[in-house]
């Protein structure tokens, strides 16, 4: 890994220029994730300043770019429905404290038990919930509005075919809220939905009653973001780690999402995670170093106390128009060949994930329900022995664990003739029940007067054989 | 003689086609690098589809194999370098840098519409190289 000075100071033009580009593109999608979670807009814009500064110095991923987003809204909107801001905050903080818990016991391997195809339905499910969450925005609102939402896709696309300086989805916002002041345009706006509060985040504590009914309020949601922020963080990690070719310290990311989020907090700002989105721009941009993201922080906060006030006269269809276009982007549209070419059993915990996100709406149930399910199909693959029978000769093809000792045990005891032997050279004993197993379809057809031979072990299956019957391992 | 023959890769016909160029003009002691651009654009698609960062590079080099079988049939040096970026441009960035005599790349042979969609790589990259370039139909 590199040093830290290089980590910073690498690449300082690439770094300060991409961070630019970044917090210009931060900003639709702040504002608009904060509507999903049903919070005022300068919520996600701090808690997006906050993370994105806290994370350029705690982060174990330099160049990746970490904010409010539309995962984390999606999972404390009930939270907030229910329950107010200030327990938002509270959540956020606990969820940092778990987050930095889950780092230091290394969280980064378990990720590796998450496959990829709970990974796909993961980013599916995402985009499904955020498309879903823009629909009373825009249903019944009248023409005008899907005229201004097919005018902002239409520029979030085909501007940049030609223009990149400037995210397009800014242009869109600034091009679209002036297009409404000048023809005096009657269109919702953000303004509409709630009240705006401009000022600096300050320091404060939530204001909840320290006891433990908000422990068991808060407790459920800080977990579930715990879980969701760290698995789009180290996804996005890995993606990152792609494409500069470079590695990273997962570990130290998820102790870092867990510090930005639990000192963000206590700054009024909502749960946040990395976006893998606005890495990929970081990086195409240029950006490699830490610089980067704290130069997007920094820049974030410089624009939010410029634009702070024309926020509330952005109209709504702009942002969902934007926000069709995150979700566009976040579909992994690789999962319609997925779904044919991969194994079957993929497939299926692909689109179980997708379906139990969908109907409980929650990010992290999904992807919890779709580890298991792919973990009993592995369990259900490798559990599968083949025995060849020749001559009163069996050879066991196949681990012997708790879950294929059935198969086995049925097969062999099924045998005829009077001398048998059980070859275990291509098969191997986990456990006790396959130890169990041996032993008892031995004992079984001696019972019968048959004399069995068991041949084959390997040494480590020799040595937990012996060690369970109790006989002393002389090797 | 070139000496270092830069044989742009991406796992399609063209490809396999540039690279039975590249090889009539490569001499004994020619070293054809093959050069494959992991496209900024999948970077998403394709770590989300791997298994591990391990089964995505052996993903990657198997793209390559066609090529790699042509150039060992026809006896030649020749090694895989796998690059990251925005394939035409980063091409081109690596041929200058390494100052190869010559690059070899396949066009996709599109239409004019999808020309002007897409933009072609070859030509970009003929364009930008400061070396001869040879693209192959």
């Amino acid at each position: 890994m590199q040093s830290l000075k290089q980590q910073w100071f690498g690449n300082i033009r690439g770094d300060i220029l991409s961070g630019i580009v970044v917090a210009l593109a931060l900003i639709p999608e702040a504002i608009a994730f904060s509507i999903i979670a049903g919070v005022d807009p300068m919520i996600g814009l701090y808690a997006s300043f906050s993370i994105a500064v806290i994370i350029a110095f705690v982060g174990g991923r330099p160049g990746m770019i970490s904010a409010a987003t539309g995962a984390m809204a999606l999972v404390i909107v009930d939270l907030v429905a229910d329950h107010g801001l200030q327990y938002l905050l509270a959540a956020t903080i606990l969820t940092g404290i778990i987050q930095v818990v889950f780092g230091i016991f290394g969280i980064a391997k378990l990720m590796r038990f998450i496959p990829n195809s709970v990974m796909i339905g993961f980013v599916n499910a995402l985009a499904i919930l955020i498309f879903m969450a823009q629909v009373p925005h825009f249903l019944g609102e009248g023409t005008l509005t899907y005229i201004f939402i097919a005018v902002t896709l239409l520029i979030v696309y085909v501007v940049p075919r030609f223009f990149k300086a400037i995210p397009a989805p800014l242009i869109a916002i600034v091009l679209l809220t002036a297009v409404t002041f000048l023809f005096n345009i009657e269109l919702k706006t953000i303004g509409d939905l709630g009240s705006i509060t401009q000022s600096l985040p300050s320091f404060l504590i939530p204001d909840v009653p320290f006891n433990f009914e908000t422990l068991s309020i808060i407790f459920p949601y800080a977990v579930a973001l715990a879980l969701v922020g760290l698995m789009e963080s180290l996804m996005t990690a890995q993606i990152v780690d792609d494409m500069t070719d470079t590695k990273s310290d997962k570990n130290q990311e998820a102790r870092g999402q867990g510090i930005a989020n639990f000192v963000n907090g206590f700054f009024g700002g909502m749960a946040g995670c990395a976006m893998i989105g606005q890495s990929i721009i970081n990086v195409k941009s240029g950006g490699r170093g830490r610089l980067s993201t704290l130069v997007a922080g920094l820049f974030l906060m410089f624009l939010i106390l410029v634009l702070g006030n024309v926020v509330v006269d952005i109209p709504m269809p702009v942002l969902v128009g934007i926000m069709i276009m995150v979700s566009i982007g976040t579909f992994d549209w690789g999962s319609f060949k997925y779904v044919v070419k991969a194994p079957k059993t993929d497939a299926i915990v692909m689109l179980a994930t997708v379906a139990v996100v969908v109907y409980t709406n929650n990010l992290a149930i999904g992807v919890v329900l779709g580890v298991i399910l792919s973990a009993l199909f592995f369990v259900a693959s490798i559990s599968k022995v083949r025995i060849h029978q020749n001559h009163g000769v069996f050879i066991v093809e196949g681990p012997l664990f708790f879950a294929s000792t059935q198969n086995f045990m049925q097969t062999i005891e099924e045998a005829e003739t009077d001398s048998i032997t059980i070859d275990l050279s291509s098969s191997h004993l986990w456990d006790e029940s396959a130890v169990g197993a041996v032993v008892k379809v031995v004992t079984k057809l001696e019972e019968q007067g048959k004399t069995v031979k068991v041949i084959g072990m390997n040494p480590a299956s020799e040595k937990l054989y012996k060690q369970l019957l109790g006989v002393s391992v002389s090797h | 003689m070139y000496k270092h023959i830069l044989l742009a890769v991406d796992g399609s016909e063209n490809a396999v086609r540039a690279a039975k160029e590249a090889v009539k003009i490569a001499s004994e002691d020619s070293l054809i690098e093959m050069v494959f651009v992991a496209d900024f654009e999948k970077a998403k698609t394709d770590v989300l589809h791997a298994a591990s960062s391990e089964s995505l590079l052996l993903e990657r080099k198997r793209k390559v194999t066609r090529v790699e079988e042509v150039l060992r049939k026809a006896g030649k040096q020749f090694k895989l370098t796998i690059l990251h970026g925005t394939p035409g441009p980063e091409i081109v960035k690596y041929a200058n840098e390494k100052q190869v005599d010559l690059v070899v790349i396949g066009s996709r042979g599109l239409n004019g519409l999808q020309e002007m969609v897409l933009g072609s790589v070859s030509h970009k990259v003929m364009k930008r190289v400061h070396c001869p370039a040879l693209i192959v139909k």
